[in-house]
């Protein structure tokens, strides 16, 4: 069992875990006195508001807040402490919206997505679809969390599954500093494991990619650059292959903003997003092309909008009443946490974007 | 008049040394830029000469800039000291050396 570094702030009672809390923090100090220009007020300077979606590309299914970890700066606020799950009849109707959209991509993620007691029949269910890319977002350690999940990557073989697991650097003293004590010990097997049935083998079909995001408060550093050094020390140390990385920057919500405000890094976070603003990354940031669905239904822009309760700006806000028309067009809603998009060459659940 | 000598908010104004010298900033910073490219040295071997430059240099700015660069690039603990241990090393052994100067002058005047 790995150590649980904290509970949720849900669970402590944080005011951190209202959105609205959030929001608040977002729109007032140095975004409300002048000091930094609002993302809104930002991307108008180029004429890019509002934000506009275009045709629907990728499906994120985000199918329960219960994990088996607490990482420090989880924008879901994860743990085994949470109990929002979603049901096998919301799963019908995602799979209803699967079979008649035009997405070409599909992304199960979480909380610990494995943990959702329905999670096997719904990847099943999933794969008949054919959809083009069908990615499971797997925090690797829930591999060998208990022996019912030992045969994941067997599973995930047999469906054909696009594996994307976070791994946040390639020693063990950073890794669990930000996920917890044994995180890396068991993320490195689950890994071997992934590479012993064929996944990150360099001419396999079975995609593993890994996603890097900073422990602290700072960007990530040249996407390239970091897969290079993650390549080479992950073969060198362990024997483990991988296809790409995904440099995600950390936006400012939920347990990130929690840490940023308590290690008085809230404002300079802040700078630096702004002062590493790129115009190119708007053109491309993913809630242009990404519906996000909840674990009850709901409709969002992106995660990170469905985890400050912003819904769709859209007559179709449920997965209910889904309409791809109606949903093609809308206004991105937007709010100061966007910066986390548009830094330096962007950032996305498929890595930069610009 | 500031209470203090250095403000850690200065760091983000120092693209506004050009205000005051339009042509020479500009240039300062070009050349600056191009010299953190990937080249012969990676870019994440110039971030560790630039630390451990900071220290011997002891410019907080710098120091801060090129641990905050460091952790960026997945840089560790123990490899930011031990590029400090470097410029140390150069340090200490620069003023050491110097004894030799000392050595020779006592040699000379004192047999």
């Amino acid at each position: 069992m790995i150590k649980l570094k904290t509970q949720s702030l849900q669970k402590k009672g944080s005011d951190l875990a209202q959105s609205n809390r959030q929001l608040e923090i977002l729109s007032n100090g140095i975004f409300k006195n002048g000091e930094l220009p609002t993302f809104k007020a930002k991307i108008s300077e180029t004429s890019q508001f509002p934000l506009k979606a275009r045709k629907l590309e990728i499906l994120q299914i985000n199918v329960g807040y219960m994990c088996n970890q607490v990482c420090d700066h989880c924008h879901v606020d994860a743990g085994p402490d949470r109990k929002e799950i979603m049901t096998r009849d919301t799963m019908r109707q995602c799979l209803e919206v699967i079979k008649t959209s035009g997405a070409h991509t599909l992304d199960l993620t979480g909380g610990a997505p494995e943990m959702n007691p329905d999670f096997r029949w719904f990847v099943e269910e999933a794969s008949k679809v054919g959809i083009k890319d069908f990615i499971v977002r797997s925090n690797l350690t829930i591999i060998r969390a208990n022996k019912k999940y030992y045969d994941l990557p067997e599973f995930f073989k047999k469906h054909n599954v696009h594996v994307v697991s976070s791994m946040p650097h390639w020693t063990q003293g950073k890794t669990d500093k930000q996920r917890g004590d044994g995180v890396f010990a068991k993320s490195i097997k689950a890994l071997q494991e992934l590479n012993a049935v064929g996944y990150g083998m360099p001419d396999s079909d079975l995609k593993l990619d890994l996603v890097y995001n900073p422990s602290g408060a700072f960007l990530p550093g040249d996407q390239a650059a970091m897969e290079k050094d993650f390549k080479k020390a992950l073969m060198e140390d362990f024997g483990i292959q991988f296809h790409s990385l995904f440099a995600i920057t950390n936006l400012p919500i939920a347990r990130f903003l929690d840490f940023l405000i308590a290690s008085e890094n809230y404002e300079d976070y802040m700078y630096q997003l702004v002062e590493a603003y790129n115009p190119t990354a708007v053109k491309n940031v993913m809630c242009t092309n990404t519906l996000s669905i909840s674990w009850d239904g709901y409709l969002f822009d992106c995660d990170f909008n469905q985890m400050l309760e912003l819904p769709v700006n859209s007559k179709s806000k449920h997965i209910s009443e889904f309409n791809e028309e109606q949903l093609e067009g809308r206004d991105i809603v937007i709010s100061q946490h966007c910066y986390g998009c548009t830094a330096g060459a962007g950032s996305s659940c498929q890595g930069v974007v610009a | 008049m500031s209470k203090t000598y250095y403000d850690p908010a200065d760091l983000r104004k120092f693209s506004k040394i050009t205000e005051w010298g339009e042509e020479l900033g500009n240039k300062f910073f070009e050349y600056y830029g191009k010299v953190f490219e990937e080249g012969a040295l990676t870019a994440r071997e110039k971030s560790l000469i630039a630390l451990a430059v900071a220290h011997t240099e002891q410019c907080p700015y710098c120091i801060d800039a090129y641990t905050k660069d460091g952790l960026q690039r997945g840089v560790t603990k123990e490899e930011m000291m031990e590029a400090i241990h470097v410029g140390a090393a150069i340090k200490s052994g620069a003023t050491l050396v110097h004894g030799i100067q000392m050595m020779n002058k006592v040699n000379k005047l004192d047999g």
